[in-house]
């Protein structure tokens, strides 16, 4: 390959709500048995990118602990392999990092000491399986400066929290206008780039000099009359995750056969920590419909259109609907859950009733586990 | 610099294990499916790990693609190690009499080479196809303890079935001052688990004294030889869950024993964790009209109809208005809709096409081997094909792609064997 790829994984969103007091918004775990970062680490994984640097900031325990062992990706190499950057704290003059574009600058060794002639810019937050070698084709084709995965979102997706562009019949980027109250185009930016190393350093460091940290702001938009800077449309699913609606639905949108089939069955795989946790198992007065159930489960209750993460205990005579239960939830006997994403490791005492009247209610509770 | 491993295991992986029939058609008994998604060998294997054993010799002759692509450099297990860690010893051919494994001790013996380079004090000896977690630490301390040349894993079994097994006779110390194999009258019940660990130079010495001895066995020449030249043997007593699956039904009913609401093994426990590789970690679906009951299954399966009571592995579907009950169904089966299937064992990757009736008829015994597809089971080879609309009754066997045209009538009567390619 002739890139190496960043994964953009320190970020956080207050969109999140309580959800991210917990970990990044990167490590948030997906459709039953994955993490979001997953999908991006897999893309690159496949795409044969095999030098990929995860730059990490917020909260980043739980991410790191889903990364602790590179080996499921296959980046446990000689050559290349995944390389965690933190901000790291040397000298007086350190700091947290102040952007995206501060973030790779911070780690701008990593992209000087590489000989790969493009760099694949990724975000860790989005669901998506993709090729990076023909956004590369594309980006080389074109004879571009900078390449933006752009996607064609439907006329009612609100589009305030994306960037959205204008593309001229030749796919060049017109206008790029960040996270736009009154939005003139529904075509979003996906944070994907392809870009030439050598170009990107030398951005970098004019970025830094003139006090600059943003990617978007600061290279995308400053240069776009400069530097061409081309559209590249992918049509497959993508999905952010970002806030606490998108979270909710991108997981619902996993009960659909048709999307569960091109992710689950169709290669490439993406791929995921392997969590060695055994069968779930059902045991008697269980009603199981349009679910999905990961590993480690064991349930006793009703369970409908609703996603369970790894290690569940789903109590006698529990009722769950239109839900999500992330990992090592125990849910007592008798309780209701409608319309509700109970936290990772949350305890829900017998005979609880939670339920989300309007939207999805987050559900945080740190109760005493007497069984299991 | 010198390679030092206090002990390592042997695992004898090489046998066939023919009562489990169409199961180890294509490979060795420890690579045949068990709990959903789970191998055989997966047992020894984590045991080995969660003991401290982190250099470990398995032991092929048999069939053994399957289970040289399942533990490939050891990573599920954690024994991709830089010194040690799983070696898959296979038959070689040697300069003068080359042969292949003639005998469990025979085995070993090959493989004198392997074990010396590590240096071991002991030699822990173990078989891939049994179902148990155990900590061969604790038995390695009783073994020191008592000053032991070799230690036996022995179970207490009914007195009334202690003459299945290799009986050990104990002292009031637990050393072994007689043992017989298959006694009419047994004397004890303490049972052999055929688990062994041997002092490095008291395995050697014996492995060396007795290898031109044909078909070189422990239970019948290693053992009998250590005791007769007096090496102090011990019985180290395991009162845990331990199920040999040596035959179909054995085999049927291990499985059946994990979907009890508490079961005697369980695999839910936190600290002893049975490791396998996973070839799917996507979660399972449950369709609209879906129900299930007293079940596990594995990941990646996609359920439109009924389950009850059985055993499902990963990425197995099972169609709309399909009724599977008391049935083993292994990694990657299909079965269609409409379908009825009762106390069938489906191998992996079996394809049953839409209403399709299994299980369903009188109780003939089977035509070819009633010895081995009994007890109403019937059992579906690897990659095996049945087409829509068939009936199948008890007690058969079915392998191979077959077609309308070999159900006369659209009917297979109980007790028959149908092998196509």
């Amino acid at each position: 390959m002739r890139a190496i790829g960043i994964i953009l994984a320190g970020g956080n969103s207050n969109r999140m709500k309580e959800l991210s007091k917990r970990r990044a918004v990167c490590a948030m775990p997906v459709a039953g048995s994955y993490r979001s970062i997953d999908f991006a680490l897999s893309n690159m994984e496949f795409s044969r990118v095999s030098k990929v640097a995860v730059l990490t900031q917020y909260n980043s325990r739980s991410l790191n602990e889903h990364l602790s062992s590179s080996k499921w990706w296959d980046f446990g190499r000689k050559q290349g392999g995944m390389f965690l950057f933190t901000p790291s704290f040397a000298d007086a003059n350190s700091q947290w990092y102040r952007g995206t574009a501060d973030a790779i600058a911070q780690n701008i060794s990593f992209l000087k000491n590489s000989h790969e002639p493009y760099v694949i810019i990724a975000s860790g937050d989005c669901v998506y399986k993709m090729d990076y070698g023909k956004v590369l084709d594309f980006h080389i084709d074109k004879g571009a400066d900078i390449t933006v995965v752009v996607k064609k979102m439907p006329e009612d997706f609100n589009v305030e929290r994306y960037g959205t562009v204008r593309m001229n019949e030749d796919g060049r980027i017109v206008d790029f206008v960040e996270k736009p109250v009154l939005a003139e185009s529904n075509t979003i930016s996906c944070g994907i780039y392809v870009i030439r190393r050598r170009l990107l350093i030398e951005l970098l460091e004019r970025c830094r000099e003139e006090g600059r940290y943003d990617f978007v702001q600061d290279i995308l938009i400053r240069y776009k009359g400069v530097k061409k800077i081309y559209g590249y449309e992918m049509t497959a699913y993508w999905s952010n995750i970002a806030s606490v609606e998108d979270y909710f639905r991108t997981n619902m949108d996993f009960l659909d056969a048709g999307i569960r089939d091109y992710f689950f069955r169709q290669y490439p795989e993406v791929h995921s920590k392997v969590e060695d946790l055994p069968p779930v198992k059902y045991n008697v007065g269980v009603k199981v419909r349009n679910s999905l159930l990961s590993s480690g489960c064991i349930v006793n209750g009703t369970i409908e259109n609703s996603v369970l993460f790894h290690q569940v205990y789903v109590g006698n005579n529990c009722v769950i609907r239109n839900s999500l239960i992330l990992n090592d939830v125990y849910i007592g006997d008798n309780s209701i859950i409608e319309n509700c994403i109970i936290e990772s490791g949350d305890t829900i005492q017998a005979n609880s009733t939670y339920k989300g009247e309007d939207g999805v209610k987050i559900v945080v509770e740190r109760g005493e586990r007497y069984t299991i | 610099m010198i390679v030092k491993k206090e002990m390592i295991a042997m695992l004898l992986a090489g046998g066939q294990g023919s009562r489990l029939g169409i199961l180890t058609a294509k490979m060795a008994k420890p690579a045949v499916s068990f709990g959903g998604k789970y191998r055989i060998i997966d047992f020894p294997l984590s045991n080995c790990i969660n003991s401290g054993v982190d250099t470990v010799g398995v032991l092929t002759q048999y069939m053994p693609l399957r289970l040289n692509s399942h533990i490939g450099i050891g990573i599920p297990w954690d024994l991709d190690k830089n010194v040690g860690g799983v070696s898959v010893l296979s038959p070689y051919e040697k300069s003068i009499n080359t042969e292949w494994y003639t005998g469990t001790a025979n085995a070993i013996y090959q493989n004198i080479e392997y074990m010396e380079s590590f240096h071991p004090d002991y030699v822990l000896i173990l078989s891939g196809d049994h179902i148990y977690k155990m900590d061969y630490e604790t038995m390695l301390d009783f073994h020191k303890e008592n000053g032991a040349d070799v230690t036996i894993a022995v179970m207490p079994v009914p007195m009334q079935e202690a003459s299945r097994f290799g009986i050990m006779i104990t002292d009031e110390n637990k050393r072994i001052v007689d043992f017989e194999e298959k006694p009419a009258h047994p004397r004890s019940n303490l049972a052999s688990m055929g688990i062994y660990i041997f002092n490095w130079s008291t395995l050697k010495e014996a492995l060396l004294a007795n290898a031109s001895q044909p078909n070189l066995d422990f239970g019948k020449h290693i053992i009998p030889y250590c005791r007769d030249n007096g090496r102090p043997l011990y019985a180290w007593e395991f009162n845990g869950y331990w199920k040999d699956v040596g035959t179909l039904t054995s085999y049927w009913e291990a499985n059946m024993e994990l979907i009890d609401i508490v079961p005697e093994f369980n695999l839910y426990e936190e600290y002893w964790k049975i490791y396998t590789r996973s070839q799917t970690v996507t979660p399972q679906f449950f369709g609209n009209n879906s129900f299930v009951e007293r079940t596990i299954i594995g990941e990646g399966s996609e359920i439109y109809g009924h389950v009850f009571n059985s055993v499902i592995g990963c990425d197995v579907t099972i169609g709309e208005n399909t009724v599977v009950r008391d049935s083993i169904i292994m990694n990657g089966t299909v079965i269609g809709s409409g379908c009825n299937v009762t106390k069938a064992i489906a191998a992996e990757n079996v394809t049953i096409a839409d209403h399709v009736t299994i299980g369903q008829g009188d109780d003939t015994p089977n035509d070819t081997r009633p010895d081995i597809y009994r007890d109403s089971l019937v059992c579906l080879g690897e990659g095996t094909v049945i087409p829509d609309h068939v009936s199948i009754g008890k007690n058969v066997m079915i392998s191979g792609v077959t077609r309308n045209e070999d159900y006369p009538n659209g009917y297979l009567p109980s007790g028959s064997t149908l092998v196509r390619e």
